[in-house]
């Protein structure tokens, strides 16, 4: 295939590579090797993860958050066009900048339409298990090329704008990832199962509303620690859910399983564990709070949840 | 009653709890909460490494969404995408913030349950032309925004993304958090069709839409009071890389 996660990876590592290799040379960045080597080593696990032994990357990754946490990655000073450069030249492009700006979500959305079909001369255009990121992956290309066309710049320049932003974000772009590892730790050494044990051996199972509000909330809750709710609806279905709701209070199996993963989803609006919709977007929009999304949409997450208690409550059977 | 399961792995929630409200980096405590986690339920030294080494390998396509379109986004900002965004807007006389957020979660919402779900996202929509659309709307209505007024709009703007995405996706058939429930419920005995899942999905994301809607709509007013209540705003806050601080 043409665009597989395997290329996809490549190109990503070479991008926080010339990231890694600009910073180390960049004097203005006052912890520029500590910022290097957090980025040289994550390109590294793009461009070569799969030949190095698991325990050195474990190693490599310890080391990488022990950098960030001792405030070692730090940002270069990236040359700023003035306000009234960037007003002249948004009028010289005008309404043609959204172009490839819209490109990169449509272009994503055909491609993973046609992702099956598409073949050039006999080989497949997406990668057919990863079709939805391949096509995320071909989009950016098709839209860089585009902007570079529009702008008249070289991709070069493109990379330059990627190390200001990969530079705005900072570890914050790498926490979504070490989240998602601390889950599979998590579920390796069995976390779910001690939290199920404990709700279901210390709470009275046998009044209804307090068994609804077990599964709705300890999904919520769960969530909040767990960072997913993919993680939570296993752990909470399996212990709560099907043998009280479903097996005591007879709960309709696809009510209880839908508004029990939506009451996760409430969970993922308002924990920081869930680095990539609510950490990752804060650093991106340059926000101070870094829990500021939280805090925007917790009223609604909380309204949600309170709304599910009550929908899958009235939705038992008279007993 | 003593457990048929160990408690100790309970200790690296302990860790990430404690942590986070003692505000230390999210970065060292996360991997901090691993390694006492995967201690507490007796892996030993290169066990652990192990663990962290091939989850964090198996999670590299997390971020790759982010990675890929920053190149692209970050020329357009170089031309004056933000800029223009900010303006194409103002050309709306009666565009306000509230109602340009409340189109976008419509529209999120209803592409995401098409199973649309790249037709959105932090990276290649809000930071780009959502956010910058909200602040033009507010200040052609309110006119220069003070920061704190100015970081509110663009945070309701991710939000607006998250719970369109949330709320949508969840009604989709072939996504995989049905996917995931019926292959659950499966191998417990219950044959569950995903349209029926998904039907049950209907009225918590109608519900989402609603009361995320209402607030956007009391956005507007509480924007205006808070504009006419704060000092005026000596400098606009434009910094260095020209839409804000």
């Amino acid at each position: 295939m043409i665009f597989s996660l395997a290329h996809l990876y490549v190109l990503a590592g070479l991008v926080l590579a010339c990231v890694a290799a600009m910073t180390a040379i960049d004097r203005t960045n006052p912890r520029r090797f500590g910022s290097a080597f957090f980025w040289g080593f994550y390109a590294l696990l793009f461009l070569a993860g799969d030949l190095l032994p698991p325990a050195w990357i474990g190693g490599g990754v310890i080391a990488m958050a022990v950098v960030a946490g001792l405030h070692r990655v730090t940002p270069g000073q990236h040359a700023a066009p003035t306000v009234e450069e960037y007003v002249a030249r948004a009028r010289r492009l005008g309404n043609k900048l959204f172009l490839p700006a819209l490109a990169i979500p449509l272009v994503a959305v055909v491609a993973s339409l046609l992702a099956n079909k598409g073949m050039v001369a006999g080989v497949p255009l997406l990668d057919a298990g990863n079709s939805t990121l391949a096509a995320v992956g071909m989009s950016s290309v098709v839209a860089l090329a585009l902007a570079c066309w529009l702008t008249r710049e070289t991709p070069a320049q493109g990379v330059r704008e990627a190390r200001r932003l990969v530079d705005a974000m900072s570890w914050a772009l790498v926490l979504p990832q070490l989240l998602a590892t601390l889950g599979l730790v998590f579920s390796d050494a069995g976390v779910g199962k001690s939290v199920a044990w404990l709700a279901t051996h210390y709470i009275a199972m046998d009044i209804r509303f307090l068994a609804v509000a077990v599964y709705v909330l300890g999904m919520a809750l769960f969530t909040v620690i767990m960072g997913n709710g993919f993680a939570a609806f296993p752990v909470m279905t399996g212990g709560v859910g099907l043998p009280v709701l479903v097996g005591v209070f007879h709960a309709n199996p696809a009510a209880m399983a839908a508004i029990g993963m939506f009451s996760g989803y409430c969970g993922t609006l308002m924990t920081p564990m869930a680095a990539n919709f609510n950490i990752v977007p804060a650093a991106l929009l340059e926000l101070p709070d870094k829990n500021g999304v939280i805090r925007a949409q917790w009223p609604t997450a909380m309204a949600v949840l309170v709304f599910n208690l009550f929908l899958l409550y009235f939705l038992l059977p008279a007993p | 009653m003593a457990p048929d399961v160990s408690l100790w792995p309970l200790i690296g929630v302990a860790v990430i709890i404690a942590g986070f409200v003692l505000r230390f980096n999210p970065m060292i405590v996360v991997i901090g909460a691993a390694i006492v986690t995967a201690f507490a339920a007796g892996f030993g030294v290169v066990a652990t490494l192990n663990a962290i080494g091939a989850g964090f390998l198996k999670t590299r396509n997390l971020t790759l969404a982010i990675i890929l379109p920053l190149a692209t986004i970050g020329l357009l900002e170089r031309h004056g995408l933000r800029q223009h965004a900010q303006a194409w807007i103002q050309r709306f006389r009666n565009a306000s913030a509230g109602q340009l957020l409340i189109v976008y979660l419509a529209a999120r919402e209803f592409t995401a349950a098409l199973g649309l779900t790249g037709l959105g996202g932090h990276v290649v929509m809000v930071r780009p032309l959502i956010a910058p659309m909200a602040e033009g709307a507010a200040e052609a209505r309110h006119g220069p925004l003070p920061d704190r007024i100015r970081y509110k709009l663009r945070a309701l703007a991710a939000a607006t993304d998250n719970v369109g995405l949330f709320f949508g996706e969840d009604i989709f058939v072939a996504f995989g958090a049905i996917v995931l429930i019926a292959t659950f419920l499966h191998e417990a005995g219950i044959a569950v069709e995903p349209l029926k899942v998904a039907f049950w999905g209907l009225p918590t994301a109608g519900f989402a839409f609603v009361v995320h809607a209402i607030r956007l709509w009391r956005l507007d007013a509480t924007l205006a009071r808070e504009m006419r209540d704060a000092p005026p705003v000596e400098s606009p806050a434009q910094g260095r890389d020209g839409v804000s601080a």
